[in-house]
């Protein structure tokens, strides 16, 4: 999922500290933010913004199209259910240690209601040039030159450096999807590259994984299937396996989940897997300035 | 967080499903004395790991010497990475057939699955492999629950066991995962006993970590992660520290970009000291984060890699200019820095380390490195 320049975010939680340092940073960027919520201080405006008692009163009064969450863990179930019933498409979740149970119970009604979630504990997505939403150093030119390369991460940080990575070998990014660090999230690998894949500004695509979980396997398989190249790096050649989840854990996985995994999946697909990020960007370059 | 055995059954027998009657026991002769109570039983070795009994931590015991001797052999063993304190002993159970269940969290469909096979036991996973027809798997939406109407349509397999009491039994489980926030409940085996009564003989049970804090009462009897000393502090200080064996200390933001910054130390050929991620939340924490990498007396050199986005890189910089003057350790320094606040951070960095960051990961990671094998030699 992308979300465009012209469409309009509504920040829940927008008078705490990270909700304000960074709504500041998004509307600065070209991002449409409309409002915000917080049911203490509805009626009232901050940052010269109108503030709601919650996601249903502010999507009565005007058309949402994204919201995005600075809320505690253990708000986020109710916050979340509050933007969907709303009637709002697309919501980011940035928050970490979300319970598992309630990210899946926001993710089953999301899909009622045919409304996309990227997160939980997502930096967000920007998309170069037009908006951003989450905390990405989007303002950054040394890390989000526009261009084409389209970005799919789960680690907010390790994308921030494969972009400028990408921009030092003078690439630029088209648009760079954070999908979030929780073992289930709204927004796969898989997914973010069928948006890439549709995206008319993407020419190419760098995967950037981790080990643990299925998704960068599943993602293969769509991989095969596109004509954009993709170009992938794996983190965590060398950390000790993650804890495996019983038996259980072992028949829905089988041998999915490893660096080996990972890297043969997506080799077998016709990815070229890097083993530094800076890999990543080079390879790019030659695929790139080679078809110019 | 992970459960053992004799602190996972609880949270079965809360939602109705039977478990063998048991005693814990620290010394043998408490086994002896749990045996004289229950008649023939099993000991068993309560470690938070599978392949208890291919390692010999369960034993049958007939007599309550045989208890003692039993409980003698198995406590103090290590399992694992685990040593025994405890041991389980229970009543030994009659078993007729013996079964599979589970339920837990499923990335794939986003939901809890509920799976379950006929045949169960110890070798589950090849039955899994060689038979997936034998095994149920029904996805359940966890708003309305387990759908009973939908499993008993799923449960066409044959069954050694009454129908209606294994799905009322399935049910109970889904109710023990819901009420306990699990990333998985497993009972393994699930017997039907010779007397036609369904018991869970063993139970798997980890709770979703980020659930920990509305549960404070029953994470209690859960297992502590097995730290190192230097563990226990980061833990303390709320920080995800993880001791290594290599000689560059690692310092970074965000649980990928410091896996990374450890790839690549071993990609030139280095060997990493640490995990160690200060991002998101902790990102403020720059200072306690560098005393506790430092304390490790293995470290050579100091590779501090940080990409803000979040994390504002200006501020964590600060916490370790601070500390790094503070404690004056005796190695290099090597950063690499990008992201939001980035010039604020380089520039502090040159004024007052008087050193230039590397603009690129891989020349900052190559320098420390170098550093690292230079001080061996």
């Amino acid at each position: 999922m992308i979300i465009r320049g012209t469409e309009t975010v509504l920040v829940q939680g927008i008078t705490g500290k990270q909700g304000t340092f960074w709504s500041e940073r998004m509307r600065d960027y070209g991002t449409r933010i409309i409002g915000g919520v917080n049911p203490k201080r509805a009626g009232e405006t901050h940052l010269g913004l109108p503030v709601w008692a919650t996601a249903g009163a502010a999507a009565r009064e005007t058309a949402i199209d994204a919201a995005v969450m600075f809320i505690p863990p253990m708000g986020v179930k109710e916050a979340a259910l509050d933007i969907i019933n709303a009637g709002i498409g697309k919501i980011v979740c940035l928050t970490e240690h979300v319970p598992v149970h309630d990210t899946m119970y926001v993710l089953a009604a999301a899909r009622e209601r045919g409304a996309r979630v990227i997160g939980p504990n997502t930096a967000g997505i920007v998309t170069v040039g037009e908006s951003f939403v989450g905390f990405m150093p989007a303002f950054n030119a040394r890390v989000f030159r526009p261009g084409s390369v389209g970005v799919v991460s789960r680690s907010g940080s390790l994308g921030t450096l494969l972009c400028l990575n990408l921009v030092q070998a003078g690439l630029g990014i088209s648009v760079f999807i954070g999908i979030g660090g929780d073992p289930v999230i709204g927004t796969t690998t898989k997914d973010a590259l069928v948006s890439l894949d549709n995206d008319a500004k993407t020419e190419a695509v760098a995967l950037v994984g981790e080990i643990g979980g299925s998704m960068e396997e599943e993602a293969a398989e769509y991989a095969r299937t596109m004509r954009k190249p993709v170009v992938a790096f794996i983190a965590g050649a060398a950390s000790p396996p993650g804890k495996r989840m019983g038996h259980a854990g072992a028949i829905v996985m089988g041998d999915r989940g490893s660096y080996a995994g990972k890297k043969k999946a997506l080799e077998a697909a016709g990815v070229t897997v890097c083993s530094t990020p800076n890999g990543v960007a080079e390879v790019l370059r030659r695929r790139l300035s080679g078809r110019a | 967080m992970n459960f053992e055995e004799h602190a996972a059954k609880p949270l079965l027998r809360a939602a109705g499903i039977e478990t063998p009657r048991g005693r814990l026991a620290v010394t043998a002769d408490e086994a002896a004395a749990a045996a004289r109570e229950l008649g023939r039983c099993v000991v068993k070795a309560q470690v938070p790991t599978g392949k208890r009994g291919k390692a010999g931590g369960i034993k049958l015991a007939a007599t309550p010497d045989e208890a003692r001797v039993a409980a003698a052999a198995i406590l103090g063993m290590n399992i694992g990475e685990h040593r025994v304190a405890t041991v389980l002993v229970e009543e030994q159970v009659p078993i007729a057939h013996e079964m599979y269940a589970a339920v837990l969290n499923d990335p794939a469909s986003k939901g809890p699955l509920l799976l379950f096979s006929g045949q169960g036991g110890m070798d589950i996973e090849e039955i899994a492999e060689r038979h997936p027809e034998a095994l149920l798997r029904l996805p359940i939406d966890i708003r309305s629950g387990l759908d009973i109407k939908a499993l008993q349509r799923a449960l066409a397999q044959p069954l050694a066991c009454d129908r209606a009491a294994l799905v009322a039994l399935l049910g109970r489980l889904y109710a023990a995962y819901a009420s306990g926030d699990a990333e998985l409940l497993e009972i393994n085996p699930l017997v039907l006993t010779a007397d036609g009564r369904l018991i869970a003989l063993d139970c798997k049970y980890a709770m979703d970590d980020s659930a920990i804090p509305r549960h404070a009462e029953l994470a209690k009897s859960g297992t502590p992660d097995k730290l190192t000393p230097l563990e226990e502090r980061g833990k303390a200080l709320s920080l995800k520290f993880i001791e290594l064996e290599g000689s560059v200390g690692v310092l970074a933001n965000g649980a990928g970009l410091t896996m990374t910054t450890m790839d690549a130390v071993r990609h030139f050929g280095g060997s990493p000291a640490n995990f160690m991620e200060i991002g998101g939340e902790s990102y403020t924490k720059a200072k306690p984060a560098l005393e506790l990498v430092l304390s490790n007396p293995r470290v050579k050199c100091l590779l501090v890699n940080f990409c803000g986005a979040f994390a504002r890189t200006d501020v964590m910089a600060e916490g370790v200019i601070n500390a790094w003057l503070d404690l004056k350790p005796p190695i290099p320094i090597f950063f690499t820095i990008h992201g939001t606040g980035e010039d604020e951070a380089i520039a502090m960095v040159k004024d007052r380390l008087g050193i230039e960051p590397y603009d690129l990961m891989d020349d900052a990671v190559k320098a420390a490195v170098a550093a690292a094998q230079g001080a061996r030699t």
